[in-house]
């Protein structure tokens, strides 16, 4: 068994049987997580960086827990208060860490293409850990993961991705793999947060939540990242939580429970009520260790491929 | 040219299954103490088949798990293709137990060697010992069996081959020797 490329830059592209094969070794990395001694050691003697331009607690938090629970050696960078803030191109920080001998590198980006132009510059295996509003494959692969460990199977299982799917990486990794897996994906949100022609990727796309609802098992609801109001891509927040916010009065309409994924960090009372987020059907708390497993899975596979 | 010679056959293969399952419970005394652990993927089914034998004849349950060493094996890096990840599958707390490690083959030693850190890093069990179907010799590592259903001393062009029904549909040891085209034996 062994992936098709030597990087994981994006779920565009990535065949059924390699999204198979990274969500079924994950199950068994979930089982070491429930360990006492939760540590197995394939990446022993692997050193791989962090390397992250971008804000982000939970992702790197949970790459280097699934890292160090593989038994690799991790170095973490972050852009602020580093050489990058000297002014140094991502090409010259990539070679110069390259230079000191690291098998993988993960990189947060606010460009979109910089996980794809790190490999055209240095030989380790690059992980994409979400690069500008292109993707992020593994909150994709998690959000799958936990999708299918609830309904057994991805195949039919309708999803619904609800919020800001312009600005999102996740909203696109989702949309590619869940579709590559055979899942019925339609997405939801105001126009002025839908990107034109969206519809040529196979969704479905609705902006009412209302006429949606009855139509999944389960939504994925992305966070509304604060500033676009400020940006008068939609009037106030008061008004976002109105129309798209998931409240359990809204669910409550539908006659049979939906599953509630969210990528975190919550806008509580935003995008999703409280009630909701903390409600029997969320599985936001899955997805945040399903989401170590999975990353696991992709650095065990990625790492060891000569 | 292959050839093949069958050295346990069915009612052997049973045979041996509860000479193993009678020589744990005398060594340990009864079976209240231990638990059992198959390596995947027939150490698996043959530790199943002892568990059964001891059932029948202690009438104790014993504890039972299923052990994937892939992530402990030495040769991981380099392989072309990697092996497929299974679940490790212990839902008993290992400590303190005397935990019967059941392999069909040993040859070589490293899976045992591997299954040891497995364990280990499972718990703290108060022994380990060792059960296998067949042991075929060429030692790498120093590791030795407390139970061998049969000695099979082998050269290195011959292969053992332990069939099981679960995985080959009928149970039977097989010894088969790889002859070279042209070679006169």
């Amino acid at each position: 068994m062994k992936l098709a490329s030597r990087h994981l830059l994006g779920l565009d592209g990535v065949s059924h049987q390699d999204i198979e094969l990274i969500l079924d070794t994950a199950v068994s990395f979930k089982e070491i997580l429930n360990r006492p001694i939760k540590k197995v050691p394939p990446l022993q003697g692997k050193t791989i960086v962090n390397l992250f331009f971008e804000n982000s607690t939970r992702t790197r938090i949970s790459f280097e827990l699934a890292q160090r629970r593989l038994s690799a050696d991790v170095v973490n960078f972050a852009a602020s208060g580093s050489s990058v803030t000297k002014g140094e191109t991502l090409k010259d920080t990539a070679r110069n860490i390259e230079a000191m001998k690291i098998d993988m590198v993960v990189i947060r980006h606010a460009s979109a293409g910089a996980a794809h132009f790190l490999t055209q510059v240095v030989k380790a295996n690059v992980i994409n850990a979400g690069d500008g509003c292109h993707e992020h494959p593994t909150q994709g692969l998690l959000d799958m993961y936990t999708l299918r460990e609830k309904f057994g199977s991805l195949k039919g299982l309708r999803v619904c991705i609800v919020g800001d799917i312009l600005n999102s990486r996740v909203a696109r990794s989702n949309i590619f793999g869940l579709q590559t897996m055979g899942a019925e994906v339609s997405v939801c949100g105001p126009s002025t947060l839908m990107p034109r022609e969206i519809e040529r990727l196979g969704v479905k796309v609705y902006h009412h939540l209302d006429d949606v609802l009855p139509h999944v098992d389960a939504v994925n609801v992305l966070r509304i990242q604060l500033e676009r109001a400020a940006a008068g891509l939609f009037p106030s927040l008061r008004e976002y939580h109105r129309f798209f916010g998931v409240t359990s009065e809204r669910l409550a309409k539908v006659n049979r429970p939906i599953a509630v994924l969210h990528p975190g960090p919550i806008n509580r009372d935003v995008e999703l009520s409280a009630d909701v987020a903390d409600g029997p059907h969320s599985l936001i708390l899955e997805q945040v260790l399903n989401g170590v497993a999975v990353r696991m899975a992709v650095l065990y596979l990625l790492g060891l491929s000569e | 040219m292959d050839t093949t010679q069958e050295i346990i056959d069915a009612k052997g293969f049973a045979r041996t299954v509860t000479r193993l399952s009678h020589e744990i419970i005398e060594r340990n005394k009864g079976a209240e103490t231990i638990g059992i652990v198959g390596i995947r993927t027939r150490g698996d089914y043959l530790a199943r088949r002892i568990s059964h034998a001891i059932l029948d004849s202690e009438k104790v349950a014993v504890p039972f798990g299923t052990l994937d060493i892939t992530l402990y094996r030495d040769d991981l890096r380099g392989r072309l293709s990697q092996p497929r990840l299974k679940t490790t599958d212990i839902l008993y707390d290992i400590t303190g137990k005397n935990i019967i490690l059941v392999d069909d083959v040993l040859f070589t030693g490293r899976t045992i060697r591997s299954a040891l850190n497995a364990l280990m890093d499972l718990g703290r069990p108060a022994s380990i010992q060792l059960a296998v179907f067949v042991d075929r010799g060429h030692r790498e590592l120093p590791i030795k069996a407390d139970f061998v259903g049969k000695n099979i001393p082998t050269s290195s062009d011959q292969e053992i081959s332990v069939l099981m029904t679960e995985t080959d549909g009928q149970d039977a040891v097989l010894l088969i020797t790889h002859i070279q085209e042209g070679e006169v034996r």
